[in-house]
């Protein structure tokens, strides 16, 4: 961990520094030292939720190639089945299912707060362990549905 | 605010479109897995049956339509976020085009081949 915050810092720092000579009309303030950064839980949820949304995004071509095969005939069906049977096949598969089951979660907690639903420091966290509690149950039933 | 590579050309449109696109995105989730709660053992006759139907076809296609508007205003946001100045220099911007040139293929090669698919069997 220490080691982890040290490279970070380093590396906040030395982004900071090339900002600084390469930017050099920008004289806005950046602040990049992540060790001074708060990183309260909802902020990690919205994080989840954009990483999941690039994940998916090209776990996407996955379910469309099980929708190809499986829509295709009586035998492209029976070979996605076979395909689940292996693995590999399965853990990237449930990657794939719990990171669109996360970014459906976190989206729609997203979408109640635009709404104006739970916009007080309060509302932003238990939002937060909400969507942590749903989508590790989700993701718990995925497993299971899939293995 | 006005950029000539984002989707509905300002950001507020922008920001309805992918509002707009995940509802239709989460409606179409849940119905897919409420098909597979419906039917545990789902065999090929009867996920054929609910992809034949005109309804469902027309669903499936909004949804592709959907799904390609919210990944392009999605992965733009994510380039304009981090393929910046700060991180690529001088080169952010051919950086980023490149990177949303990426984009635009792959959400091209998901639209065709997903067409494809919806009408191809
Ligand atoms: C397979 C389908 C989907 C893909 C590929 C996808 C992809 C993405 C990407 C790449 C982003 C940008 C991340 C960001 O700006 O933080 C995003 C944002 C978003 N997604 Fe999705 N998404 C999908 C489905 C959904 C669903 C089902 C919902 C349902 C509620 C949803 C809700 C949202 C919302 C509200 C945002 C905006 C976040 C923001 O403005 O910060 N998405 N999505």
């Amino acid at each position: 961990m220490r080691v982890f915050i040290k490279f970070a810092k380093g590396l906040a720092l030395l982004t900071g520094r090339l900002a600084e000579s390469i930017n050099l009309k920008d004289k806005r303030p950046v602040n990049l030292d992540i060790t001074t950064i708060k990183f309260p839980l909802a902020a990690i949820t919205s994080l989840l939720h954009r990483l999941s949304g690039i994940f998916i995004f090209l776990g996407v071509a996955l379910l469309l190639y099980f929708l190809d095969l499986s829509l295709q005939s009586e035998s492209g069906f029976a070979l996605v089945l076979e395909l689940l049977d292996s693995v590999f096949v399965k853990l990237l598969t449930w990657a794939v299912v719990a990171g669109l089951l996360y970014h459906l979660i976190a989206g729609c907690k997203h979408l109640l707060m635009d709404m104006g639903v739970g916009e007080t420091k309060e509302g932003a966290h238990t939002g937060a362990v909400t969507v942590v509690v749903l989508a590790l149950i989700a993701f718990m039933v995925a497993g299971v549905w899939i293995g | 605010m006005s950029n000539v590579t984002n989707l509905g050309r300002s950001g507020l449109s922008d920001w309805v479109i992918q509002r707009f696109s995940a509802v239709i995105l989460a409606a179409y989730t849940f119905f897919i897995l409420g098909s597979f709660l419906i039917h545990p053992d789902m065999d090929y006759v009867q996920w054929k049956t609910i992809f034949e139907n005109n309804l469902m076809r027309i669903f499936s296609l909004v949804t592709l339509a959907a799904l390609c508007a919210h990944a392009w205003i999605g992965m733009w946001t994510v380039s304009t976020d981090y393929i910046t100045a700060l991180q690529f220099g001088k080169r952010a911007t051919a950086v980023r085009l490149l990177f949303q040139a990426g984009c635009i293929l792959l959400i091209s090669v998901y639209l065709i081949w997903g067409i494809q698919i919806l009408w191809g069997f």
